[in-house]
């Protein structure tokens, strides 16, 4: 039985169809990346998987089926969303932020070892955890949403966009910590543009062009693709 | 000067007792210093502060704009007025009723939330901005076919508070003293606000509070947590407008004469300006809040007396004059402090960090080449 299990998912805005049927499948452990352009739908498909929009077709994680099911409630299943653009909370702490992370478990001993992973991975939040996060730096936002997903210990980690508007030498950074996060046996779909970078640190990928799904294998086979190479690496 | 407040906060204990005291024996002063009419000034401060503190659950710790909150304050004092007045001839004991428009306004609180769920910032203000005037225009109208509210005339001969065959609403000698109703209301209405206060900050530390701050910030990451975003701004809503009813109760009681006229707009903008004046999300400033500015425009009403002391007649008009310094004093606010007089850890922590996100960002990108 795969992790993630979805069939023929579809997303629509209105009359808009952002998603149009996608099939996807992640094993546990795996790092699987979705890349595509802009607006081919990458965000949308994930809003969908965990319950942010309306959608059709079949979600099933861990062999049960998600549909028609509210966030928080998918969340609690072990499914967690790094959004786009980040969404810290600006206003709280940097330990606060941390703490939300952790807002629906109840085992106090294995929240603070995550803690304590959390600042060790990333020892700028640790120096920083009384600071409002809204006064972070970009890079460190990215690293704070990163943390504060680690710290529900999610099965299965969506991330949306983590190199989205970070400084090259940044996106470095926070991609050593995504591989890391993987070594450390967490599931992950990344969604990114950079498909360079994405088929670097992934396993397999999916290709979405205009909501569908035009293209999957292994990530070095995707990269050495010619239409990838031309549409996406600018080779 | 400097060392009082330092002294203060070494003996806590001390402190809250010499506080204890002077609320305990304010009104007595009060009424001594500035006549009998500030004690009546002093409870409306302590209801307001009620109305603020309830309201500040709602904008200030989920960040929903409400608009119409004082439709709660309506719902609440109606409600009292219909089970302890001969507008149907009942009279119910306070204790009952009072809890009552509590619930009832709970109830109409998740009633508006309900469909305005999706909605945030301006469009959530105008839809309770909407809420709030539909529910005075119902109170105004209500007086046909079936006269339920009496219209614009209002409900007269509420029955004023009784505890245990006392009745607040009289007045007592007291040791020798007359003791007028303003100062028993004082001592009911403290014991309330205690009550809002002491309730405000249990949910301010609860997890609760930390869902409606995580909401406030950003609600699909608040989602995202695993937040059950729906019920939770449900809960504010129902949490902020029961103790809009609580007072609207209180108000009743007090008053013995409620119409639809004071329940208007301009008491939601003015109880949301308490809020914003005082520091939003903090508990104290909120307070401070609602005390100066039912204090301030009181006090002001002296300046017609002072320009005729002056100048011989009144050469602008009180009422006039009042609203534009009102006017001003908020315009200066927002200027000069628009984190509030007591802004919260929080947001004093961001209006004084906002320079410092620069040099940050250097210093991380070095960070991250190490």
């Amino acid at each position: 039985m795969s992790l993630l299990e979805v069939k023929g998912l579809k997303v629509a805005y209105g009359g808009i169809q952002a998603v149009r049927g996608i099939d996807l499948v992640i094993e546990q452990g795996e790092l699987v990346c979705l890349i595509g352009a802009n607006g081919a739908g990458k965000s949308s498909a994930l809003k969908g998987l965990i319950g942010l929009v309306q959608h059709h077709g079949e979600v099933r994680f861990t062999g049960e089926r998600l549909n028609g099911l509210p966030t928080h409630a998918i969340v609690a299943k072990g499914m967690t969303l790094v959004p786009e653009g980040r969404g810290i909370f600006a206003r709280l702490s940097v330990a606060e932020n941390l703490d939300m992370g952790a807002y629906t478990r109840r085992d106090v001993g294995p929240v603070r070892l995550d803690l304590n992973r959390v600042y060790d991975l990333f020892p700028r939040l640790a120096e920083r955890r009384a600071q409002l996060a809204g006064t972070l730096s970009g890079g460190e936002q990215q690293m704070l949403a990163l943390g504060r997903a680690i710290m529900a210990r999610p099965r299965l980690l969506l991330l949306d966009e983590p190199s989205m508007g970070l400084a090259p030498i940044m996106v470095q950074k926070i991609y050593q910590t995504i591989a890391e996060i993987a070594r450390d046996g967490v599931t992950i779909l990344l969604v990114e543009q950079n498909a360079h970078l994405a088929l670097q640190v992934s396993q397999r990928g999916y290709v979405m062009e205009s909501g569908s799904v035009v293209l999957t294998g292994a990530s070095q086979a995707l990269a050495d693709d010619p239409m990838v190479k031309a549409a996406y690496l600018g080779e | 000067m400097r060392s009082v407040p330092d002294w203060l906060r070494r003996h806590p204990g001390l402190a809250f007792g010499l506080l204890a005291v002077l609320l305990a024996v304010l009104p007595f002063i009060v009424s001594i210093g500035l006549g009998r009419g500030w004690v009546r000034v002093l409870d409306f401060a302590l209801l307001y502060a009620i109305l603020a503190l309830g309201l500040n659950i709602v904008v200030g710790y989920a960040g929903l704009l409400d608009l119409g909150y004082i439709a709660f304050y309506a719902l609440g004092a109606y409600l009292f007025a219909w089970l302890s007045s001969p507008q149907f001839g009942l009279h119910l004991p306070f204790w009952l009723v009072l809890p009552s428009g509590a619930l009832l306004a709970g109830g109409f609180g998740v009633l508006l939330g309900a469909p305005t769920l999706r909605l945030r910032g301006d469009y959530l203000a105008i839809v309770t901005l909407g809420f709030g005037e539909i529910v005075r225009i119902f109170m105004n109208n209500l007086d046909a076919p079936v006269n339920i509210t009496n219209g614009p005339q209002g409900i007269n001969l509420i029955d004023p508070i009784s505890i245990g065959g006392f009745s607040l609403g009289a007045r007592h000698t007291i040791l020798g003293v007359h003791v007028f109703p303003p100062t028993f209301y004082y001592y009911l209405f403290l014991f309330f606000t205690l009550f809002t206060i002491l309730v405000a900050m249990r949910l301010q530390d609860s997890r609760i509070g930390r869902a409606w701050a995580a909401i406030r910030e950003d609600e699909v990451a608040a989602a995202a947590m695993g937040i059950d975003t729906r019920n939770i701004k449900l809960l504010a809503f129902a949490m902020g407008a029961s103790f809009g009813g609580l007072a609207g109760g209180l108000f009743a009681a007090f008053q013995g004469f409620i119409s639809p006229e004071s329940f208007n707009l301009m008491e939601s903008v003015m109880i949301l300006c308490m809020i914003v004046l005082g520091g939003m999300g903090n508990i104290p400033g909120v307070i401070l809040g609602a005390v100066l500015l039912t204090v301030l425009p009181e006090a002001l009403r002296y300046l017609g007396a002072w320009q005729r002391a002056a100048l011989g007649h009144v050469v602008v008009d009180p009422n006039d004059l009042r609203m534009l310094l009102f006017g001003l004093a908020m315009v200066a606010m927002m200027l000069y402090r628009p984190a509030g007089l007591l802004p919260s850890r929080q947001r004093r922590r961001e209006f004084r960090a906002e320079d410092g996100a620069a040099e940050q960002e250097a210093a991380s990108l070095y960070d991250a080449k190490a």
